[in-house]
């Protein structure tokens, strides 16, 4: 399993979901997979896609709320999931897609593909609700179990990017239409 | 009335319902007013990136974020500044205590401090400088700029404002 087919998986499960995705392949991944209103896709700074979604959670606590991060870029936000674990916004659903490597930049190795389990770090974060996911048939099944809380979602794929093309959406476009959707 | 309250009603009365806060020595006062009070929602961050990141999603779902926090935090802070609220036109209020200016006792706040004004120039974040009681009011002013214009303003509270009051 790849990382696009992870997201594909996911996809299966949404309806009106809000999607915060973090930026490079993900991102477009997700566009070419499934654009949609609810979708907000980062173009920069990135780290910070667990950090929008617990905003999202704040201001929108009445929608679920789907977060895709990466393991590189989860990595350089840490921080984030004390934060997340301590607020525990029972509307948000924090999947991490661990492909061991910095996809977007030439897939240069993480620290995941070595000691790095980021499950436990979510653990000694304090999440209560930690997963880990190897199978791509798993995805849907767990995704759709209703478990009440703050949940945290390793899936472990391989490296390696889908031929997608750029976002085509102005950011201001991405924005707009996704506070739309929030109604 | 207390400096400190005086700057929370100010931040209160602009519709400000979300602050982010990481800790520093200047701003105890107003984050203790802030913890009392309990009228506007307030989450401590590990980091100041991290809540450039939270006020943004907030703001998609329209909340008026505030961030409280030193102003040595906005070297981690410039590329979210950049790339996330500046081209998706987020607007988020940035509340930092200056320092490393004048009265400051601590060596390693001077070079921040003095970069602080320049950078944000630099980075076209509207500043706003609250050096005295009589300053407060601009608080209100600086949040409806960002409000209005979409774009985030920054509010340098100076030393000055508790030395005189307190």
């Amino acid at each position: 399993m790849k990382r696009i087919d992870a997201i594909k998986e996911i996809t299966k499960i949404l309806t009106d979901e809000l999607v915060i995705c973090t930026l490079g392949f993900p991102a477009r991944e997700l566009y070419d997979l499934k654009d949609r209103a609810e979708n907000f896709y980062m173009l920069g700074s990135m780290g910070l896609a667990s950090s929008i979604s617990l905003g999202v959670c704040i201001a929108a606590s009445n929608r679920r709320v789907i977060c895709i991060d990466g393991d590189g870029s989860i990595l350089m936000n840490l921080g984030s999931l004390t934060t997340i674990a301590n607020v525990s916004p029972s509307n948000l659903c924090l999947i991490i897609i661990d492909n061991g490597t910095y996809g977007s930049t030439g897939d240069q190795k993480t620290y995941t593909s070595m000691k790095t389990r980021l499950d436990l770090i979510a653990k000694g974060a304090g999440f209560d609700s930690i997963e880990v996911v190897e199978r791509e048939e798993d995805i849907v099944p767990i995704l759709s179990r209703n478990i009440p809380g703050c949940r945290f979602i390793v899936i472990k794929v391989n490296p390696g990017n889908a031929p997608v093309e750029n976002i085509p959406l102005h950011p201001e476009q991405i924005k707009e239409r996704f506070m739309r959707s929030l109604g | 009335m207390d400096i400190d309250v005086l700057i929370y009603n100010t931040i209160k009365n602009s519709g400000v319902d979300l602050i982010l806060s990481v800790p520093c020595a200047m701003l105890k006062g107003l984050l203790q007013v802030i913890e009392e009070k309990k009228e506007i929602l307030h989450i401590p961050v590990t980091r100041e990136e991290e809540a450039v990141g939270i006020a943004a999603g907030a703001y998609l779902g329209n909340r008026v974020p505030a961030i409280l926090m030193q102003n040595s935090g906005l070297g981690n802070s410039i590329n979210a500044i950049k790339s996330l609220l500046e081209i998706y036109k987020i607007p988020v209020t940035f509340i930092m205590s200056h320092r490393g200016a004048e009265g400051e006792q601590v060596i390693a706040q001077m070079p921040m401090g003095q970069a602080t004004p320049p950078l944000l120039e630099c980075i076209n974040v509207k500043t706003y400088f609250i050096k005295a009681i009589k300053d407060v009011p601009v608080i209100k002013t600086a949040i409806h700029v960002c409000q209005e214009s979409m774009q985030s303003v920054a509010i340098l509270l100076t030393r000055s404002l508790w030395k005189v009051n307190k």
